[in-house]
This record gives C-alpha cells, structure tokens and sequence, in this order.
C-alpha cells in the first residue's frame, strides 16, 4: 500500500526539482492516481486509447497546474486486461521516454499483467513496501521479477537497481512488536533503503484534497517523501522519521 | 556412488546404484490419494517430479481389489511422478501390476550391489566416476517464487535464499547468506550430498528424497554456520563444528 502515493509524489517531487516528467497509471480498471493528483475531472483520453492509437499522446497526457513540467497518463476505467499489450505498452513508453526526463510508473498490486507491463521496461524500480511480513514477502517476490523478467534482465545487460521505500512507517508500533523494524526490512529484502515514510494522516488529507502531499511542506511524510527525491537525485540526507517522536512537555503531562 | 563396469563385446553392465522413490500407498480411494499426493507436492514441488518411484502396496494389500491400478498410475504420471514397479509384490501384487504396467520388482538393488561387494569380482575396467558439471555459482539474492537448479552438479550461492524461493542440485547446496526458502540436495538421489548454509532458518530441507518441512524442523537445528546431512535415512540437521 502506498504505490499511488508515492508514484504521484516522487512525479511532483521530480518536477520541482526541474525534471520533465511524466506520471503512468497502470492500474487498468481502478484508476486512482488521477485522483491522488486532482486531475479526475480533467480525464479525457487514458492510456489504453494511446495504445490503441484512437488518441495521441499529447491528447492524452493531462498537464499538472501546480507545478511545472509535470503532466499524467491516466488509466483507463476499462476492466479489460488484455489492453496492455505489450508491443503497445512499449511503443508509448518509448515515446514518453523520448520527451520526458523522467517517466515514473505507477505499478498495480500483485504480479498480473499491469504490474509486469509497469516493471517490464523499466531502468530502475522503487520498491514500495509496508512493514508487514505479507508486504515484504510481495516486494522479495517482485524483487525477483524484476532480475528475470524485464527487458534489461532478458536482455542480459546489468540487474535493474531497485531501491526500497518502507511506507505506513510507524515506530511506536515497531516498538510493541506488531510492525517489522527498518532493520527487519532490510535484512529480509537484502536492498538499499531510499527512504521511510511515516504513517501519517496528512496523506489521507491530501489525497482528499488532491494533493500529492510532497507538497505539503508541513507534514512529516510530505518531507519524507522530499528526502527521498532528493536522495534519488543524489543528494545526501540523514534518515528521519524512523524513531518514536519526542513527546512535547505538556503532550507528557496529559499523558496524550 | 561407486560404478562398476564390465565391457562385453557390445554392450556394458553398468552396476550404477539409482535411488528409486519409494510410495507407500495407504489407502486405496483414487480420489483420496490425490487430495493427498496433491497436498505433498505443493509443500515440495520439485522433491518427486521425474523420480522413479517404486510402489509399496503392504498397507493396503487387504483391499487390493478395491485398487484401480491404471487410475494410480495415470494419476501419478499426471504429476509428474514416474511409477515404475510394485516393491516386493505377493502373487495378487504381482497380477496388478502387470495388469498398470509396471514391474513387480524383488529386490531394491541394494542386495545385488552388496553380492557384487562380497564377491570381489575382478572388474576389466576402471572404476568410472560419474559425469560432473562444473558447480552452478550464484552471486545474486535468490527471491521468492524463483527457483535456482544446479543439474549434476554443486550449487553455490553468495547471497540469499527468500522464504518462498527454492534452490536445487544434484550434488551439494551451500549458501554464504541466509537460507530461508525450500533447499534440496542429492535431488537425484545422491545420499551423500550436503546443505551447507551460513545461516539456515529453512522452510523445506531434502536430501535424496528425504524432506523435512518447516514444521518439523526445531528451533535448535536453525541458526548460523548449519549442515544438513543424511544418516542412513534421517536427516541430521546441526551445527558445523570447527
Ligand atoms: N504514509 C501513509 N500514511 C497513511 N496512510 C497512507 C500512507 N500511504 C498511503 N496511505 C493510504 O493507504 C491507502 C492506499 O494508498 P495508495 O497509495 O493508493 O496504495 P496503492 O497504490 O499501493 O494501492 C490510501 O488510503 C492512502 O491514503
Ligand atoms: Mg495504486
């Protein structure tokens, strides 16, 4: 849980930074990143008329009236499976690619087609994951897709790198014993960290607001996630957000 | 193994010892069986697959006529399990094999190697050393739902071994990282081969056909710096000492 999210804040984050870039939805059927972004009422074409070539690109790709540079393909209500074709999938990508400097996309849940169709092309992947056993157990299993059954892995170049992003993330929780630690985490997935994103109820706010809550700057998870572009992009940042919050002296004395 | 072979003008004896599976059958409903058969090898998927399997009929040899012989077989071949005989079969056995087309086989093939180590036959030829492909070396974490096999050979790996993935050889498996998923040696029946793992907290350990799963595999027997290793038909599990 967390990928839509996420997708939508590391495109805006991308974008501030200065990057063209493009945000994907591949969650055929479900179709909620337009909604994280605030761009439902603006769908007209989706990604499945591009492949099917009933609208081009241009018309299709929805521009962000917040920040510059940003634009989404949405997906397509259609519940048909099938439309991700895979010559299709590419063809699009690869024009998106030859316009954008970044094309993020946002991966469905599971291993069906849309989540192969998503990874498939891919230079480098995010791996987000919920400090849950279940949740870690699906990332390792991505993991694994991701270095036998991509382009780059059939292609025989260098594994694709893949980066974790531990969402949901709450330390007083760790602590009694009912989440999985950073460490556990990272023990089990054997991958580099790009960042942890607390559990935090202004991404609800947000995401009813249609805000990718990077950009709120007063949230705890809207940095985090400005952390981890900014890690992404190369920058050095100390993780935060990974230990239980000092309580304040009055927080102390009403026992809150 | 040893092998030992006698050269005839056109064709040679090769006393090689094979271990065959054996299934002792211990009900005779089909329908039962293959819930059951169903359920071991979704614990082990790859353990019997292509295995010549001997059928051990004892249990149920007091409802023989209840058994339909070529439904077994068919069931088994549909899973990837190659009957090929009936183990020590009394005259009815005997009459229901031929019926499945299977063999009814006396011996094991253990008693014959062992005539042969008595007798102290003077070979012809050098003893042959079996065919060994150089070991299967993996440096990358071996992930859930993947499955890594190291035919005729050694595998080695230098990374981990998820919960959910298997890693297969027909010699001997070592891995320097931790080994969680499912993890078989000697999967053609080579009864000397060896797990090996730098950590091994396992969801499935074999050797040659002897398994342990997960639930039966003690707190004790997980840990660092582990050896799995067959001894006569047990599987011992325990720390390598230095
Ligand atoms: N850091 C977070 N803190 C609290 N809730 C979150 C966080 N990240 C995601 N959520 C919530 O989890 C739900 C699923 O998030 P979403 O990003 O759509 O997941 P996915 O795309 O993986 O299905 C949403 O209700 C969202 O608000
Ligand atoms: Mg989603």
């Amino acid at each position: 849980m967390g990928k839509t999210t996420t997708s939508a804040s590391f495109a805006t984050g991308l974008a501030q930074a200065g990057h063209r870039t493009a945000v994907v939805d591949f969650d055929v059927g479900l179709r909620n990143l337009d909604l994280i972004m605030g761009v439902e009422r603006r769908v007209v074409y989706d990604f499945v008329n591009v492949i099917h070539g009933d609208a081009s690109l241009k018309q299709a790709l929805i521009k962000d009236k917040r920040v510059d540079g940003l634009y989404i393909l949405p997906a397509s209500q259609t519940r048909d499976k099938d439309a991700l074709s895979h010559e299709g999938v590419g063809r699009v990508l690869s024009e998106l690619a030859a316009e954008f400097d970044y094309v993020i996309c946002d991966s469905p849940a599971g291993i069906e087609r849309g989540a192969l169709m998503a990874a498939y092309f891919a230079d480098e992947a995010i791996v987000v994951t919920n400090p849950e056993v279940s949740s870690v157990r699906d990332s390792d299993r991505i993991l694994g897709i991701l270095a036998s059954k991509t382009q780059r892995a059939e292609r025989g170049d260098s594994p694709m790198p893949g980066r974790l992003l531990l969402t949901r993330y709450a330390p007083a929780r760790v602590i009694k014993g009912e989440m999985l630690s950073v460490d556990d985490v990272l023990e089990i997935l054997a991958i580099d960290m790009l960042g942890v994103i607390p559990e935090s109820l202004s991404v609800l706010n947000a995401s009813n607001a249609g805000l990718p809550v990077i950009l709120d700057d007063d949230s705890d998870a809207g940095q985090a996630y400005q952390d981890a572009v900014a890690r992404f992009l190369g920058d050095e940042r100390p993780h935060r957000f990974m230990s239980v919050p000092k309580k304040g002296l009055l927080e102390r004395l009403l026992g809150g | 193994m040893t092998a030992e072979v006698r050269t005839l003008a056109a064709l040679e004896f090769k006393g090689r010892m094979i271990t065959v599976t054996v299934l002792r059958v211990l009900e005779p409903t089909l329908s039962v069986l293959a819930r059951d058969l169903d359920r071991r090898l979704a614990e082990a998927p790859e353990l019997l697959r292509g295995l010549p399997t001997l059928l051990d009929l004892d249990a149920v040899s007091a409802s023989l006529d209840s058994l339909d012989i070529c439904g077994l077989v068919r069931l088994l071949l549909e899973r990837g399990i190659t009957p090929i005989g009936v183990r020590s079969p009394s005259a009815q056995m005997s009459a229901l094999a031929k019926k499945g087309g299977l063999l009814a086989i006396t011996s094991d093939g253990t008693d014959v190697i062992r005539r042969f180590a008595e007798s102290k036959v003077q070979m012809t030829a050098a003893p042959v050393t079996p065919a060994k492909s150089p070991a299967l070396l993996i440096t990358h974490p071996v992930r859930s739902g993947q499955q890594v096999y190291a035919p005729e050979g050694d595998l080695i790996i230098t990374s981990s071994v998820s919960a959910g993935a298997e890693i297969l050889a027909d010699g001997h498996v070592h891995v320097y990282g931790p080994l969680r998923g499912r993890v078989m040696a000697g999967l053609r029946g080579d009864t000397s081969a060896r797990i090996f793992a730098l950590h091994l907290d396992p969801e499935l350990v074999a050797i040659a056909g002897n398994y342990r799963i997960s639930e039966y595999i003690e707190d004790r027997e997980r840990g660092d710096n582990m050896q799995v290793y067959l001894h006569g038909e047990s599987l011992k599990i325990e720390k390598i000492k230095s």
